[in-house]
């Protein structure tokens, strides 16, 4: 059983806090990705999970145990680094078995559980070679062929694909999420990249500036974001935030973004709103893909608007549109075949359904 | 970091405070083992360099006997000798000289080594840099038989082209010259092979678009080589000039200081009236003469590697 | 208008390729002119050595053509590689090395994995002070370290000059500061990931050292090994000074002190002498060019 679990773990360096208090709970078999921008504490929580940095309070336990003064090599883990970190001198064979030489395992069963790990991954064929004659790929293989032969109670991964190109980022992932689906070992995964982080976990933690903001399934997050931060993080093209204000005449609620453009607030989200403030600075938060063409079927909560483009961007199966609204750049998605070019004008369709109101100050979704 | 971290005003609660003490300990240990791993450096310099050091100064102000102290009284009879004087002058001449042309040849060399294509710079490489391989004594020997007064195979060269005898180390200037000669042949490799490392460092590119911009050769050299070489330059520069100041081996074999004393070096001088003439504290204060030259390269040197740091 | 644009820059381009790369082969030829006159001016003192170890007296006196040998003999080799004397130098010198290259990288290694990677108090100043010690010359020290020695026996009964152990106490203040900056440098050049992994995989710091370190650091490792060699087979002036017995001399000193007795010298043995006490280093060099020449560029690249 290796659960992960961690109480109000603080990571201070010299006058910077890194880390400000996180508390987490990873189940046993789970895969949970930490993800956020460079700086804001995911890695270094990582490392004190791994015992490679020191905790300056708060409590990290494994399977139970609290390890905060438990050097790495008994807190059985193991760790995939964004370089690899193969050991260059040893072939793949000696890599991967260098945990468990120390160790003083049985010769057969390191050799069992070599061979074992490089089938799994596929590099059996490159076992007797040297990193140096590996191919990125490959030795992203090898540092999780590493892992796997420790058989740990906890995987973690630094970000692992960073130093890949996009295209075999794409197969590592696949590669990575099929090795958990065969060895369903705990898994901790730090990277920047969103969609990694929405791919692969089954819990993802998004922190910013030392602190979690959300904890959440890949689609709790992207759908029901808490802060203007996750709102904006998760989703790509991001979502817009318009500056807007909530407006209630003859008993409807209306979403007023210009003098001009107001949009009548539909019936599936009229309940939640209800309590929100009226007349108030707020931001509606808005994703791409619920700014589209009008194609002139009336549905509920599809409201339709005209605009002037700024910039299209065709991508083959969309074309991404960009606009102004409010002093504000606002990006859709439109059909290839509406007809958008820079500088003319759209008629767009707004769902509704799909949005969101913010509080301009706090940054909270309401 | 560490070891900040874990200083008594940022350990932050009482409750941390247990976890924070083992912790320290732990790294007390690492600390405690990295100290014992470099204690027998330490302990190597402190006896066998720094001490010595600091006592060569207290033995420079002692008598020959070494029984009384007499302050600067070295320092004053020093002062008073002729020969003092010319051994500044000719440790001055010899080390600046001698510096200048080992950068100019090296530079040329490497300049030449870096144009002929890379497959080839190898073979020649190994051949220009056997002067620096060889032990100075050794090679020394060579030059003083090359240099011999009845059978000098530089004289006989010379004859059959109807100049010569030269007098290569038995007059003041000539000996001087030779000294030069043998320490410039000994330390341009050195040169030649640093800054053909540098010269390997600069991106093409940077040559590319000097071309581009219309710069000639000379330009090229002038305003994209030396100013990138300008950091490996200055610092082989202040090496040499230090190495060549206190050099001993070569004015010892050669001339031992003659003829008349005229070619005495601080190093050499130093052992002469040290070891050879038995007055220790004469001969330390005489050594001692090299050691602000040393110490103004020093504080250059590591200005440049401090610089560096930061910038890394 | 644009055939006509084209016709004119055609031939006109053409002819600019061409000079520049007549330009390059001339470049190519001065290099290659220049190059040679260098090697010659390099070579003409260890050439000069064969020639003359190649002569016997009688040839070497009868002052013929001095760059050419008319009776090619190996009698200078004979005699002194059958000399006892000079075997005895032979072994000194190889004592010397082999010990001192020992102690240097058993005191240098630790020290440098220490600097480089377990930081504490004073590492950063220490690691500075290593480098300065390795600019302090012998020339300054060897008058005080004599007096030393000479006072560390009056106390001590312990008799270490003119022995030829001495230099083992001495050639480390030269070796050791040089070696173990260099290792700073190899050592600080491997990703601090590495290290890291090998803490995760269970390797102590002692493990990581001789298991993960020294492997990957080892063409550095060759390179300050070759400079600790050198260094204490060329050193000159210590074992001038501290050491005067002909059965306690190394080398270069012994070379110079026996086969020039007075103002007889006997060139041929002499140079037999000088390219023999050269050997070590230049085989050394021979085949480990690449090595040495990493070692050489490493003090001052590294830094």
């Amino acid at each position: 059983m290796a659960e992960v679990s961690l109480r109000e773990v603080v990571k201070r360096y010299d006058e910077v806090e890194a880390v400000r208090g996180i508390d987490l709970d990873i189940a046993d078999h789970e895969f949970v990705v930490l993800v956020g921008p460079s700086g804001c504490g995911k890695s270094t929580t990582l490392r004190m999970i791994a015992g490679l940095e020191d905790i300056t309070g708060g409590d990290i336990a494994i399977g139970g145990d609290v390890v905060n003064d438990v050097p790495p090599k008994d807190r059985d883990i193991a760790m995939v680094f964004q370089n690899y970190a193969l050991y260059p001198h040893m072939t793949v064979a000696e890599n991967m078995s260098f945990g468990l030489r120390l160790k003083h395992y049985p010769k057969a069963e390191i050799k069992s559980r070599v061979a074992e790990a490089a089938r799994m991954l596929d590099i059996t064929d490159l076992i007797d070679r040297k990193p140096k004659q590996l191919s990125g790929g490959q030795r992203q293989r090898v540092a999780m062929g590493r892992a796997i032969v420790r058989n740990p109670k906890v995987f973690l991964f630094d970000e692992p694909l960073s130093n890949l190109d996009a295209k075999l980022r794409v197969q590592m992932r696949i590669e990575i999420k099929k090795v958990h689906q065969k060895v369903r070992t705990t898994t901790v995964y730090v990277t920047h990249d969103q969609v990694e982080a929405m791919t692969l976990a089954d819990r993802v933690v998004v922190m910013n500036k030392g602190r979690i903001e959300q904890i959440g399934t890949p689609n709790e997050l992207y759908h029901h974001p808490a802060t203007r931060f996750v709102a904006g993080f998760i989703g790509s093209p991001a979502m817009n935030f318009v500056p807007c204000r909530l407006e209630e005449a003859g008993g409807k609620l209306n979403v007023r973004v210009t003098d001009r453009l107001a949009f009548a607030l539909p019936p599936a989200r009229a309940a939640r709103y209800a309590n929100a403030p009226r007349n108030e600075k707020l931001l509606l938060g808005i994703r791409p893909e619920h700014l589209s063409e009008a194609n002139g079927h009336a549905a509920p909560g599809v409201e339709n608007f005209e605009t002037v483009l700024d910039v299209t961007e065709p991508m083959g199966m969309e074309t991404l549109v960009y606009f102004t609204l409010q002093g504000t750049q606002v990006c859709g998605r439109v059909n290839p075949s509406a007809g958008a070019r820079d500088g003319a004008p759209l008629r767009l369709a707004v769902d509704l359904n799909n949005m969101h109101l913010l509080n301009e100050g706090t940054g909270a979704v309401l | 970091m560490v070891e900040v971290a874990f200083q008594p005003t940022s350990v932050p609660q009482a409750r941390t405070a247990r976890k924070a003490s083992s912790l320290r300990n732990a790294l007390k240990r690492k600390s405690t083992m990295a100290f014992l791993m470099t204690l027998p450096l330490i302990l190597l310099i402190a006896i066998m360099v720094i001490y010595p050091a600091f006592y060569s100064i207290h033995l420079a102000t002692l008598n020959k006997a070494m029984t009384k102290y007499v302050g600067f009284g070295n320092f004053q009879f020093l002062f008073k000798r002729e020969t003092f004087w010319m051994v500044v002058e000719q440790s001055c001449i010899f080390a600046i000289t001698a510096v200048i042309f080992k950068a100019l040849i090296g530079f040329i060399v490497a300049h030449f080594a870096h144009n002929i294509p890379s497959r080839k710079q190898r073979k020649w490489r190994g051949m220009l840099l056997v002067p620096w391989v060889i032990p100075p004594a050794m090679s020394t020997l060579a030059w003083l038989w090359l240099f011999d007064p009845s059978y000098s195979a530089f004289n006989y060269t010379l004859g059959l082209f109807g100049a010569g005898p030269i007098p290569w180390l038995g007059q003041t200037a000539w000996a001087r010259f030779s000294i030069i000669l043998v320490n410039v042949w000994f330390g341009a490799p050195f040169f030649m092979i640093m800054y053909l490392a540098a010269l390997k460092s600069v991106p093409e590119q940077l040559y590319e678009a000097a071309a581009i911009d219309g710069a000639n050769w000379w330009q090229r050299i002038w305003y994209v080589t030396l100013p990138m070489m300008r950091n490996i330059i200055a610092i082989t520069t202040l090496f040499s000039l230090i190495v060549t100041f206190a050099n001993f081996d070569i004015t010892r074999i050669l001339t031992a200081g003659g003829p008349l004393d005229s070619t005495h070096v601080f190093a050499t001088w130093a052992f002469r009236l040290g070891i050879e003439g038995g007055d220790i504290p004469l001969g330390a204060s005489v050594s001692l003469f090299m050691a602000p030259i040393l110490a103004i390269a020093a504080i250059f040197i590591l200005r440049d590697i401090s610089r560096r740091g930061n910038e890394a | 208008m644009s055939t006509l644009a084209i016709d004119k820059a055609g031939p006109s381009r053409k002819v600019k390729y061409g000079s520049m790369s007549r330009d390059r082969a001339w470049a190519l030829r001065w290099s290659y002119f220049f190059l040679t006159l260098f090697a010659i001016f390099s070579l003409v003192p260890p050439i000069y050595m064969l020639i003359t170890s190649l002569k016997s007296s009688a040839e070497i006196s009868a002052a013929t053509n001095p760059w050419w040998v008319f009776h090619p003999t190996l009698s200078n080799y004979l005699e002194l590689l059958t000399s006892n004397q000079f075997l005895r130098f032979f072994w000194n010198s190889a004592c010397v090395a082999v010990i001192v290259v020992t102690i240097t990288m058993l005191i240098s290694v630790p020290a440098a994995f220490a600097l480089s990677r377990m930081k504490f108090w004073g590492s950063a100043t220490l690691a500075t002070g290593v480098f300065l010690t390795y600019l302090i010359p012998d020339s300054l020290l060897f008058l005080p370290l004599f007096k030393m020695f000479a006072v560390f026996s009056d106390w001590t009964g312990i008799r270490l000059i003119n022995k030829w152990y001495v230099l083992l106490f001495l050639y480390p203040t030269l070796t050791v500061p040089f070696c173990t900056w260099i290792m700073i440098g190899y050592f600080a050049s491997i990703p601090k990931e590495l290290d890291e992994a090998a803490i995760i995989d269970g390797a102590s710091w002692f493990q990581t050292l001789t298991r993960i370190f020294i492997p990957v650091a080892l063409p550095g490792l060759i390179a300050a090994t070759i400079f600790a060699f050198t260094v204490s087979w060329a050193q000159f002036l210590y074992p001038l000074v501290f050491t005067t017995s002909t059965d306690q001399l190394v080398m270069p000193v012994g070379i110079i002190t026996t086969l020039i007795k007075g103002d007889v010298f006997n060139w041929g043995q002499i140079m037999t002498g000088a390219l023999l006490g050269a050997a070590p280093p230049l085989l050394i060099y021979a085949f480990l060019m690449d090595y040495y020449i990493a070692g050489l560029t490493a003090g001052a690249t590294k830094g």
